[in-house]
Protein backbone atom coordinates (compact mmCIF):
# COMPACT_ATOMS: atom_id res chain seq x y z
CA UNK A 1 0.00 0.00 0.00
CA UNK A 2 1.50 3.19 -1.07
CA UNK A 3 0.36 6.21 -0.24
CA UNK A 4 1.55 8.21 -3.17
CA UNK A 5 -2.37 8.95 -4.82
CA UNK A 6 -3.66 10.24 -1.69
CA UNK A 7 -0.80 12.45 -1.20
CA UNK A 8 -1.72 13.63 -4.78
CA UNK A 9 -5.04 13.92 -3.95
CA UNK A 10 -4.96 15.87 -0.88
CA UNK A 11 -1.79 17.90 -1.72
CA UNK A 12 -3.58 19.21 -5.23
CA UNK A 13 -5.44 22.00 -3.60
CA UNK A 14 -1.96 23.40 -2.10
CA UNK A 15 -0.19 23.13 -5.19
CA UNK A 16 -3.25 24.60 -7.08
CA UNK A 17 -2.86 27.40 -4.60
CA UNK A 18 0.84 27.94 -4.23
CA UNK A 19 2.22 31.15 -5.30
CA UNK A 20 4.05 31.77 -8.44
CA UNK A 21 2.72 28.36 -9.57
CA UNK A 22 2.90 28.50 -13.49
CA UNK A 23 0.24 26.19 -14.78
CA UNK A 24 1.73 24.32 -17.82
CA UNK A 25 0.41 26.09 -21.41
CA UNK A 26 -1.77 28.72 -21.24
CA UNK A 27 -4.32 28.64 -24.08
CA UNK A 28 -3.38 31.73 -26.30
CA UNK A 29 -7.34 32.16 -27.56
CA UNK A 30 -8.37 32.83 -23.77
CA UNK A 31 -8.69 35.96 -22.07
CA UNK A 32 -8.90 36.41 -18.81
CA UNK A 33 -10.38 39.48 -16.69
CA UNK A 34 -10.44 40.03 -13.33
CA UNK A 35 -13.00 43.09 -12.22
CA UNK A 36 -14.71 44.31 -9.37
CA UNK A 37 -18.09 42.39 -8.47
CA UNK A 38 -19.73 45.91 -9.17
CA UNK A 39 -18.65 45.18 -13.15
CA UNK A 40 -20.45 42.54 -14.17
CA UNK A 41 -23.32 43.96 -15.81
CA UNK A 42 -21.09 46.39 -17.86
CA UNK A 43 -18.39 43.81 -18.76
CA UNK A 44 -20.87 40.66 -19.15
CA UNK A 45 -22.36 42.79 -22.18
CA UNK A 46 -19.23 43.63 -23.79
CA UNK A 47 -18.37 40.10 -23.71
CA UNK A 48 -20.15 39.50 -27.49
CA UNK A 49 -18.28 42.65 -28.91
CA UNK A 50 -14.81 41.28 -28.14
CA UNK A 51 -15.82 37.97 -29.09
CA UNK A 52 -17.41 39.05 -32.19
CA UNK A 53 -13.83 41.07 -32.51
CA UNK A 54 -11.74 38.19 -32.29
CA UNK A 55 -13.42 34.76 -33.56
CA UNK A 56 -12.55 31.71 -31.44
CA UNK A 57 -11.24 33.77 -28.59
CA UNK A 58 -13.21 33.07 -24.68
CA UNK A 59 -13.41 36.10 -22.57
CA UNK A 60 -13.22 34.50 -19.04
CA UNK A 61 -14.45 36.59 -15.58
CA UNK A 62 -13.38 36.69 -12.35
CA UNK A 63 -15.84 38.69 -10.78
CA UNK A 64 -15.22 39.35 -6.91
CA UNK A 65 -14.30 42.27 -3.94
CA UNK A 66 -11.26 44.25 -5.67
CA UNK A 67 -9.27 43.03 -1.95
CA UNK A 68 -9.75 39.80 -2.87
CA UNK A 69 -8.48 40.14 -6.34
CA UNK A 70 -5.60 41.80 -5.39
CA UNK A 71 -4.97 38.73 -2.84
CA UNK A 72 -5.04 36.32 -5.49
CA UNK A 73 -3.03 38.68 -8.27
CA UNK A 74 -0.37 38.68 -5.23
CA UNK A 75 -0.40 34.98 -4.76
CA UNK A 76 0.48 34.21 -8.20
CA UNK A 77 -3.20 34.24 -10.40
CA UNK A 78 -2.69 34.01 -13.67
CA UNK A 79 -4.79 36.69 -15.62
CA UNK A 80 -4.35 39.61 -18.34
CA UNK A 81 -5.93 42.31 -17.12
CA UNK A 82 -7.20 43.97 -13.76
CA UNK A 83 -10.32 46.05 -13.78
CA UNK A 84 -10.51 47.59 -9.82
CA UNK A 85 -13.23 49.90 -7.96
CA UNK A 86 -10.31 51.18 -5.65
CA UNK A 87 -7.62 52.99 -7.26
CA UNK A 88 -5.98 52.45 -4.20
CA UNK A 89 -5.53 48.33 -4.79
CA UNK A 90 -4.68 49.04 -8.02
CA UNK A 91 -1.74 51.57 -7.73
CA UNK A 92 -0.40 48.78 -5.00
CA UNK A 93 -0.46 46.38 -7.73
CA UNK A 94 1.14 48.34 -10.09
CA UNK A 95 4.47 49.64 -7.60
CA UNK A 96 4.47 45.86 -6.98
CA UNK A 97 5.19 45.73 -10.68
CA UNK A 98 2.55 43.16 -11.22
CA UNK A 99 0.71 45.34 -13.28
CA UNK A 100 1.24 48.06 -15.94
CA UNK A 101 0.26 51.40 -14.99
CA UNK A 102 -3.63 51.73 -14.06
CA UNK A 103 -5.64 54.54 -16.32
CA UNK A 104 -9.46 55.33 -15.27
CA UNK A 105 -11.90 53.74 -17.45
CA UNK A 106 -15.40 54.66 -15.58
CA UNK A 107 -16.62 56.91 -12.70
CA UNK A 108 -19.23 55.98 -10.25
CA UNK A 109 -21.29 58.21 -7.34
CA UNK A 110 -23.72 57.10 -4.11
CA UNK A 111 -27.40 57.19 -4.22
CA UNK A 112 -29.52 56.38 -1.49
CA UNK A 113 -31.40 53.30 -2.07
CA UNK A 114 -34.82 53.95 0.12
CA UNK A 115 -37.21 51.00 0.51
CA UNK A 116 -40.75 51.66 -0.23
CA UNK A 117 -41.92 51.73 2.90
CA UNK A 118 -39.95 54.66 3.97
CA UNK A 119 -39.92 56.73 0.43
CA UNK A 120 -42.68 59.75 2.36
CA UNK A 121 -39.88 59.37 5.00
CA UNK A 122 -36.60 59.68 3.57
CA UNK A 123 -37.29 62.34 0.41
CA UNK A 124 -33.19 63.21 0.40
CA UNK A 125 -29.98 63.17 2.15
CA UNK A 126 -30.77 65.96 4.56
CA UNK A 127 -33.62 63.25 5.89
CA UNK A 128 -31.12 60.59 6.76
CA UNK A 129 -31.35 61.28 10.60
CA UNK A 130 -34.96 60.77 9.89
CA UNK A 131 -35.09 57.35 9.00
CA UNK A 132 -35.53 54.19 11.65
CA UNK A 133 -32.59 51.91 10.32
CA UNK A 134 -29.93 52.67 8.02
CA UNK A 135 -27.32 49.89 6.40
CA UNK A 136 -23.83 51.70 4.96
CA UNK A 137 -20.84 49.64 3.75
CA UNK A 138 -17.75 49.22 6.88
CA UNK A 139 -15.13 51.44 6.59
CA UNK A 140 -12.71 48.82 5.18
CA UNK A 141 -14.36 48.70 2.01
CA UNK A 142 -14.45 51.20 -0.77
CA UNK A 143 -18.56 51.97 -0.68
CA UNK A 144 -17.78 52.37 3.18
CA UNK A 145 -14.91 54.53 2.67
CA UNK A 146 -17.00 57.01 0.49
CA UNK A 147 -20.19 57.19 2.67
CA UNK A 148 -18.09 58.46 5.43
CA UNK A 149 -17.11 60.79 3.21
CA UNK A 150 -19.90 61.71 2.11
CA UNK A 151 -21.82 61.93 5.14
CA UNK A 152 -18.62 64.54 6.46
CA UNK A 153 -19.43 66.70 3.81
CA UNK A 154 -23.18 67.06 4.27
CA UNK A 155 -22.08 68.05 7.54
CA UNK A 156 -21.30 70.84 6.40
CA UNK A 157 -24.52 71.49 5.01
CA UNK A 158 -26.67 70.25 6.96
CA UNK A 159 -25.26 70.76 11.17
CA UNK A 160 -21.34 69.38 12.08
CA UNK A 161 -23.25 66.34 13.99
CA UNK A 162 -25.10 65.24 10.56
CA UNK A 163 -22.70 61.86 10.31
CA UNK A 164 -23.24 61.20 14.26
CA UNK A 165 -27.12 61.69 14.03
CA UNK A 166 -26.66 59.27 10.80
CA UNK A 167 -24.56 56.90 12.58
CA UNK A 168 -26.67 56.40 15.73
CA UNK A 169 -29.36 54.78 13.64
CA UNK A 170 -27.03 53.14 11.27
CA UNK A 171 -27.81 49.31 12.14
CA UNK A 172 -25.11 47.29 10.48
CA UNK A 173 -21.95 48.12 8.56
CA UNK A 174 -22.27 45.99 5.27
CA UNK A 175 -19.21 44.10 4.39
CA UNK A 176 -19.76 44.37 0.61
CA UNK A 177 -21.72 47.28 -1.45
CA UNK A 178 -24.60 44.36 -2.53
CA UNK A 179 -25.47 43.27 0.88
CA UNK A 180 -26.02 46.81 1.76
CA UNK A 181 -28.74 46.89 -1.10
CA UNK A 182 -29.88 43.49 -0.16
CA UNK A 183 -30.76 44.43 3.43
CA UNK A 184 -32.79 47.38 1.67
CA UNK A 185 -34.83 45.37 -0.58
CA UNK A 186 -35.52 42.81 1.96
CA UNK A 187 -37.16 45.33 4.42
CA UNK A 188 -34.16 45.29 7.28
CA UNK A 189 -33.19 49.06 6.52
CA UNK A 190 -35.06 51.96 5.18
CA UNK A 191 -32.40 53.21 3.85
CA UNK A 192 -28.85 52.65 2.41
CA UNK A 193 -25.93 54.12 0.95
CA UNK A 194 -25.03 52.03 -2.74
CA UNK A 195 -23.38 52.77 -6.03
CA UNK A 196 -25.74 54.15 -8.75
CA UNK A 197 -24.35 50.77 -10.63
CA UNK A 198 -26.06 48.75 -8.35
CA UNK A 199 -29.47 50.09 -8.70
CA UNK A 200 -28.79 51.08 -12.79
CA UNK A 201 -31.47 47.67 -12.50
CA UNK A 202 -32.66 48.49 -9.41
CA UNK A 203 -34.87 45.95 -7.31
CA UNK A 204 -38.55 46.60 -7.53
CA UNK A 205 -38.63 47.15 -4.04
CA UNK A 206 -36.40 50.14 -3.66
CA UNK A 207 -36.71 53.50 -4.48
CA UNK A 208 -33.37 55.39 -5.69
CA UNK A 209 -32.85 58.73 -4.78
CA UNK A 210 -29.85 60.66 -6.19
CA UNK A 211 -27.44 63.13 -3.74
CA UNK A 212 -26.35 66.55 -4.14
CA UNK A 213 -23.62 66.98 -6.40
CA UNK A 214 -21.83 69.03 -3.41
CA UNK A 215 -21.75 66.56 -0.98
CA UNK A 216 -21.40 63.55 -3.15
CA UNK A 217 -17.88 61.57 -4.10
CA UNK A 218 -17.37 60.19 -7.17
CA UNK A 219 -15.67 56.60 -7.61
CA UNK A 220 -12.99 55.97 -10.17
CA UNK A 221 -12.54 52.80 -11.35
CA UNK A 222 -9.32 51.87 -13.19
CA UNK A 223 -7.94 49.18 -15.24
CA UNK A 224 -4.56 47.64 -16.04
CA UNK A 225 -3.04 45.01 -18.13
CA UNK A 226 -1.30 42.23 -16.29
CA UNK A 227 2.96 42.96 -16.47
CA UNK A 228 2.48 38.93 -17.21
CA UNK A 229 0.10 38.69 -19.07
CA UNK A 230 -0.40 35.59 -21.20
CA UNK A 231 -1.96 37.44 -24.11
CA UNK A 232 -1.28 41.12 -23.69
CA UNK A 233 -2.21 41.88 -27.33
CA UNK A 234 -6.14 40.55 -26.47
CA UNK A 235 -5.34 42.29 -22.88
CA UNK A 236 -4.30 45.79 -25.33
CA UNK A 237 -7.78 45.03 -27.03
CA UNK A 238 -10.07 44.61 -23.71
CA UNK A 239 -8.85 47.98 -22.62
CA UNK A 240 -9.38 49.78 -25.78
CA UNK A 241 -12.40 48.06 -25.86
CA UNK A 242 -13.37 49.50 -22.92
CA UNK A 243 -12.57 52.90 -23.14
CA UNK A 244 -14.37 52.82 -26.66
CA UNK A 245 -17.68 54.67 -27.52
CA UNK A 246 -19.29 50.95 -27.92
CA UNK A 247 -17.67 49.87 -24.48
CA UNK A 248 -18.26 53.12 -22.35
CA UNK A 249 -21.82 53.21 -23.68
CA UNK A 250 -22.21 49.46 -22.07
CA UNK A 251 -20.59 50.68 -19.38
CA UNK A 252 -23.29 54.10 -18.61
CA UNK A 253 -26.49 51.15 -19.59
CA UNK A 254 -25.02 49.76 -16.10
CA UNK A 255 -25.35 53.29 -14.45
CA UNK A 256 -21.56 54.16 -14.56
CA UNK A 257 -20.37 57.27 -15.42
CA UNK A 258 -18.21 57.75 -18.52
CA UNK A 259 -14.72 58.28 -18.08
CA UNK A 260 -13.21 61.70 -17.81
CA UNK A 261 -10.63 61.44 -20.42
CA UNK A 262 -10.97 62.13 -24.14
CA UNK A 263 -13.03 58.57 -25.43
CA UNK A 264 -10.79 56.68 -27.85
CA UNK A 265 -12.20 55.23 -31.24
CA UNK A 266 -11.60 51.62 -31.10
CA UNK B 1 4.45 -12.31 9.75
CA UNK B 2 5.73 -9.59 12.05
CA UNK B 3 6.96 -8.05 8.83
CA UNK B 4 3.68 -7.87 7.79
CA UNK B 5 1.59 -6.46 10.52
CA UNK B 6 4.56 -3.59 10.42
CA UNK B 7 3.87 -2.75 6.86
CA UNK B 8 0.12 -2.75 8.10
CA UNK B 9 0.62 -0.83 10.83
CA UNK B 10 2.61 1.87 8.75
CA UNK B 11 0.23 2.05 6.16
CA UNK B 12 -1.93 3.50 8.96
CA UNK B 13 -0.25 5.55 10.73
CA UNK B 14 1.19 7.23 7.16
CA UNK B 15 -2.83 7.45 6.13
CA UNK B 16 -3.69 9.21 9.47
CA UNK B 17 -0.67 11.40 9.43
CA UNK B 18 -1.18 12.55 6.34
CA UNK B 19 -4.83 13.59 7.08
CA UNK B 20 -3.19 15.26 9.85
CA UNK B 21 -0.66 17.55 8.09
CA UNK B 22 -3.06 18.16 5.84
CA UNK B 23 -5.44 19.84 8.13
CA UNK B 24 -2.67 21.38 10.40
CA UNK B 25 -0.85 22.79 7.43
CA UNK B 26 -3.10 25.98 7.19
CA UNK B 27 -3.03 26.35 11.09
CA UNK B 28 0.77 26.31 10.58
CA UNK B 29 1.04 28.35 8.04
CA UNK B 30 -0.96 30.83 9.73
CA UNK B 31 0.83 31.05 12.71
CA UNK B 32 4.38 31.20 10.39
CA UNK B 33 3.30 33.58 8.36
CA UNK B 34 2.29 35.98 11.10
CA UNK B 35 5.29 37.92 13.02
CA UNK B 36 5.25 38.55 16.71
CA UNK B 37 5.17 42.28 15.73
CA UNK B 38 2.06 42.05 13.68
CA UNK B 39 0.42 40.10 16.38
CA UNK B 40 0.90 42.43 18.75
CA UNK B 41 -0.43 45.27 16.10
CA UNK B 42 -3.30 43.00 15.63
CA UNK B 43 -4.40 42.61 19.41
CA UNK B 44 -3.85 46.19 20.08
CA UNK B 45 -5.97 46.81 16.70
CA UNK B 46 -9.33 48.23 17.99
CA UNK B 47 -11.52 45.98 16.68
CA UNK B 48 -10.29 42.88 18.70
CA UNK B 49 -11.34 43.21 21.97
CA UNK B 50 -14.62 44.36 21.97
CA UNK B 51 -15.49 41.34 18.91
CA UNK B 52 -13.19 38.52 21.28
CA UNK B 53 -15.47 39.25 24.47
CA UNK B 54 -19.14 39.61 22.00
CA UNK B 55 -17.78 36.11 20.24
CA UNK B 56 -17.48 34.54 24.22
CA UNK B 57 -20.90 35.74 25.52
CA UNK B 58 -22.33 35.07 22.54
CA UNK B 59 -20.97 31.59 22.39
CA UNK B 60 -21.67 30.98 25.83
CA UNK B 61 -25.12 32.21 25.76
CA UNK B 62 -26.20 29.88 22.36
CA UNK B 63 -24.22 27.02 24.32
CA UNK B 64 -26.72 27.06 26.70
CA UNK B 65 -29.76 27.11 24.53
CA UNK B 66 -28.48 24.54 22.58
CA UNK B 67 -27.50 22.55 25.62
CA UNK B 68 -30.42 23.26 27.45
CA UNK B 69 -33.12 22.57 24.98
CA UNK B 70 -31.20 20.30 22.62
CA UNK B 71 -30.28 17.67 25.71
CA UNK B 72 -34.51 16.54 26.03
CA UNK B 73 -34.98 16.74 21.89
CA UNK B 74 -31.46 13.98 22.10
CA UNK B 75 -32.81 11.94 24.87
CA UNK B 76 -36.42 11.76 23.30
CA UNK B 77 -34.93 10.91 19.30
CA UNK B 78 -32.65 8.08 21.14
CA UNK B 79 -35.81 6.31 22.76
CA UNK B 80 -38.46 7.29 20.52
CA UNK B 81 -39.24 4.67 17.53
CA UNK B 82 -40.83 5.39 14.91
CA UNK B 83 -40.97 7.23 11.22
CA UNK B 84 -42.02 10.63 13.12
CA UNK B 85 -38.73 10.52 15.14
CA UNK B 86 -36.66 10.10 11.96
CA UNK B 87 -38.13 12.64 9.97
CA UNK B 88 -37.72 14.81 13.30
CA UNK B 89 -33.68 13.88 13.64
CA UNK B 90 -33.07 14.71 9.81
CA UNK B 91 -34.72 17.83 9.82
CA UNK B 92 -32.87 19.24 13.01
CA UNK B 93 -29.84 17.94 11.07
CA UNK B 94 -30.63 19.88 8.01
CA UNK B 95 -28.71 23.01 9.16
CA UNK B 96 -25.15 21.91 9.08
CA UNK B 97 -26.40 21.32 4.88
CA UNK B 98 -27.58 24.61 4.00
CA UNK B 99 -24.66 27.28 3.41
CA UNK B 100 -24.93 29.95 6.35
CA UNK B 101 -25.45 32.72 4.22
CA UNK B 102 -28.59 31.07 2.93
CA UNK B 103 -28.91 30.20 6.54
CA UNK B 104 -29.05 33.57 7.24
CA UNK B 105 -31.55 34.50 4.32
CA UNK B 106 -34.09 31.94 5.74
CA UNK B 107 -34.02 33.54 9.71
CA UNK B 108 -34.29 36.73 7.59
CA UNK B 109 -37.73 35.54 6.22
CA UNK B 110 -38.50 34.35 9.33
CA UNK B 111 -37.96 36.55 12.27
CA UNK B 112 -36.81 39.23 9.31
CA UNK B 113 -38.86 42.67 9.83
CA UNK B 114 -40.93 41.32 7.02
CA UNK B 115 -40.62 37.95 8.50
CA UNK B 116 -43.22 35.19 8.57
CA UNK B 117 -43.78 34.80 11.56
CA UNK B 118 -42.82 38.55 12.66
CA UNK B 119 -46.56 39.88 13.41
CA UNK B 120 -46.34 36.92 15.92
CA UNK B 121 -43.39 37.60 17.74
CA UNK B 122 -42.72 41.74 18.29
CA UNK B 123 -44.82 44.59 18.52
CA UNK B 124 -45.30 45.87 15.40
CA UNK B 125 -42.31 47.97 13.87
CA UNK B 126 -39.63 46.02 16.08
CA UNK B 127 -37.71 42.83 15.16
CA UNK B 128 -34.79 41.02 16.57
CA UNK B 129 -32.03 41.80 13.58
CA UNK B 130 -29.57 44.06 13.81
CA UNK B 131 -29.06 42.95 17.85
CA UNK B 132 -26.80 40.91 20.03
CA UNK B 133 -30.38 38.33 20.50
CA UNK B 134 -29.94 37.94 16.84
CA UNK B 135 -26.15 36.94 17.14
CA UNK B 136 -27.19 33.96 19.41
CA UNK B 137 -30.04 32.86 17.12
CA UNK B 138 -27.67 32.09 14.52
CA UNK B 139 -25.40 30.65 16.30
CA UNK B 140 -27.76 28.37 17.64
CA UNK B 141 -29.06 27.76 14.24
CA UNK B 142 -26.11 26.94 12.76
CA UNK B 143 -24.83 24.73 15.76
CA UNK B 144 -27.48 23.10 17.47
CA UNK B 145 -27.26 20.27 15.20
CA UNK B 146 -23.52 19.18 15.81
CA UNK B 147 -24.63 18.76 19.65
CA UNK B 148 -27.88 17.22 18.89
CA UNK B 149 -26.17 14.49 16.63
CA UNK B 150 -23.67 13.69 19.19
CA UNK B 151 -26.26 13.92 22.34
CA UNK B 152 -28.58 11.50 20.51
CA UNK B 153 -25.50 8.72 19.83
CA UNK B 154 -24.57 9.35 23.20
CA UNK B 155 -28.04 8.15 24.64
CA UNK B 156 -28.40 6.06 22.21
CA UNK B 157 -25.29 3.66 23.38
CA UNK B 158 -27.11 3.50 26.77
CA UNK B 159 -28.43 0.50 27.63
CA UNK B 160 -32.21 1.06 27.67
CA UNK B 161 -32.49 -2.11 30.66
CA UNK B 162 -30.72 0.08 33.15
CA UNK B 163 -33.37 2.58 32.23
CA UNK B 164 -36.17 -0.14 32.94
CA UNK B 165 -34.60 -1.46 35.98
CA UNK B 166 -34.46 2.33 37.69
CA UNK B 167 -38.10 2.64 36.57
CA UNK B 168 -38.93 -0.81 38.28
CA UNK B 169 -36.81 0.26 41.29
CA UNK B 170 -40.05 3.41 41.40
CA UNK B 171 -37.59 6.15 40.26
CA UNK B 172 -39.16 9.03 38.49
CA UNK B 173 -38.92 9.19 34.71
CA UNK B 174 -36.97 12.86 35.37
CA UNK B 175 -35.01 11.00 37.95
CA UNK B 176 -34.03 8.45 35.83
CA UNK B 177 -33.13 11.49 33.52
CA UNK B 178 -30.74 12.83 35.55
CA UNK B 179 -29.41 10.17 37.52
CA UNK B 180 -28.91 7.13 35.17
CA UNK B 181 -28.92 8.32 31.56
CA UNK B 182 -27.22 11.69 31.77
CA UNK B 183 -24.08 10.83 34.09
CA UNK B 184 -23.96 7.73 31.31
CA UNK B 185 -23.65 9.64 28.49
CA UNK B 186 -21.99 12.87 29.81
CA UNK B 187 -18.64 11.99 27.72
CA UNK B 188 -20.41 12.12 24.50
CA UNK B 189 -22.60 15.16 25.60
CA UNK B 190 -19.49 17.03 26.49
CA UNK B 191 -18.00 16.44 23.44
CA UNK B 192 -21.35 17.22 21.42
CA UNK B 193 -21.35 20.32 23.55
CA UNK B 194 -17.40 21.26 22.29
CA UNK B 195 -18.27 20.80 18.80
CA UNK B 196 -21.56 23.06 18.71
CA UNK B 197 -19.32 25.57 20.77
CA UNK B 198 -16.70 25.44 18.34
CA UNK B 199 -19.14 25.84 15.52
CA UNK B 200 -20.47 28.83 16.78
CA UNK B 201 -17.51 30.68 17.33
CA UNK B 202 -16.59 30.29 13.85
CA UNK B 203 -20.16 31.37 12.52
CA UNK B 204 -20.05 33.97 9.92
CA UNK B 205 -22.41 33.83 6.93
CA UNK B 206 -25.82 33.64 8.72
CA UNK B 207 -24.38 36.14 11.69
CA UNK B 208 -23.80 38.85 8.64
CA UNK B 209 -26.93 38.21 7.06
CA UNK B 210 -29.26 37.63 10.10
CA UNK B 211 -27.74 40.21 12.78
CA UNK B 212 -25.74 42.27 10.67
CA UNK B 213 -22.23 44.14 11.30
CA UNK B 214 -22.23 46.67 14.04
CA UNK B 215 -19.12 47.10 16.20
CA UNK B 216 -19.53 45.94 20.07
CA UNK B 217 -23.10 44.73 19.19
CA UNK B 218 -23.19 42.28 16.29
CA UNK B 219 -19.33 42.33 15.06
CA UNK B 220 -18.49 38.95 16.18
CA UNK B 221 -14.34 38.12 15.83
CA UNK B 222 -14.62 36.16 12.66
CA UNK B 223 -16.64 39.52 11.31
CA UNK B 224 -14.22 41.52 12.51
CA UNK B 225 -11.41 39.33 10.62
CA UNK B 226 -13.50 39.43 7.03
CA UNK B 227 -13.63 43.30 7.64
CA UNK B 228 -9.98 43.71 8.34
CA UNK B 229 -9.19 41.27 5.49
CA UNK B 230 -10.47 44.12 3.50
CA UNK B 231 -8.28 46.54 4.71
CA UNK B 232 -5.29 44.69 5.94
CA UNK B 233 -4.23 40.95 5.65
CA UNK B 234 -1.71 41.50 8.26
CA UNK B 235 -4.16 42.32 10.69
CA UNK B 236 -6.72 39.61 9.34
CA UNK B 237 -4.10 37.27 10.36
CA UNK B 238 -3.50 38.05 13.85
CA UNK B 239 -6.60 38.34 14.57
CA UNK B 240 -7.46 34.92 12.72
CA UNK B 241 -4.31 33.36 15.30
CA UNK B 242 -6.44 34.66 18.66
CA UNK B 243 -9.56 32.94 17.29
CA UNK B 244 -7.39 29.47 16.72
CA UNK B 245 -5.45 29.79 19.97
CA UNK B 246 -8.92 30.74 22.14
CA UNK B 247 -10.69 28.03 20.09
CA UNK B 248 -7.69 25.55 20.61
CA UNK B 249 -7.20 26.40 24.55
CA UNK B 250 -10.89 26.01 25.04
CA UNK B 251 -11.66 22.27 23.02
CA UNK B 252 -8.01 21.10 24.69
CA UNK B 253 -9.41 22.08 28.51
CA UNK B 254 -12.84 20.57 27.23
CA UNK B 255 -10.58 17.00 26.22
CA UNK B 256 -8.92 17.16 29.96
CA UNK B 257 -12.13 17.78 31.67
CA UNK B 258 -13.27 14.46 29.68
CA UNK B 259 -10.61 12.38 30.03
CA UNK B 260 -10.63 13.21 34.15
CA UNK B 261 -14.08 12.41 34.57
CA UNK B 262 -13.86 9.10 32.40
CA UNK B 263 -10.99 8.11 34.64
CA UNK B 264 -13.26 8.52 37.52
CA UNK B 265 -15.59 7.04 36.29
CA UNK B 266 -13.52 3.67 36.05
CA UNK B 267 -11.65 3.86 39.06
CA UNK B 268 -14.14 3.21 41.81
Amino acid sequence: MRPTPLLAVLLLPIALAAPGCRRPAEPADRLVVFAAASLRDGFTALGEPFRRAHPGVEVRFNFAGTQELRTQVEHGAALDVFASADPRHLRALAEAGLVEPPVVFARNELVLAVAHDAAATVRSLADLPQAGRVVIGAAEVPVGRYTLEVLDRAGAVWGADFRARVEAKVVSRELNVRQVLTKVSLGEADVGLVYRSDVASAPPAVVVVALPPEVNVVAEYPIAIATHAPRPALARSWVDLVQSVEGQAALTRAGFLAAPQAVVSP
Amino acid sequence: MTRRVGAERAALVGAGALLVVFLAAPLVALLVATSGAELRAGLSHPLVWPALRLSLVTTSVSLVFVVGLGTPLAFGLARAQGRLARAVETLVQLPIVVPPAVAGVAMLAAFGRRGLFTGLLYPSGWAVTGTTAAVVMAEVFVSAPFFVQAATSAFRRVDPRLLLVARTFGASPLRVFFRVALPLSAPGLVAGAAMSWARALGEFGATLMFAGNLEGQTQTLPLAIYAALEADVRVARALSVVLVVVAFALLLAVRALLRRSTEAQASP
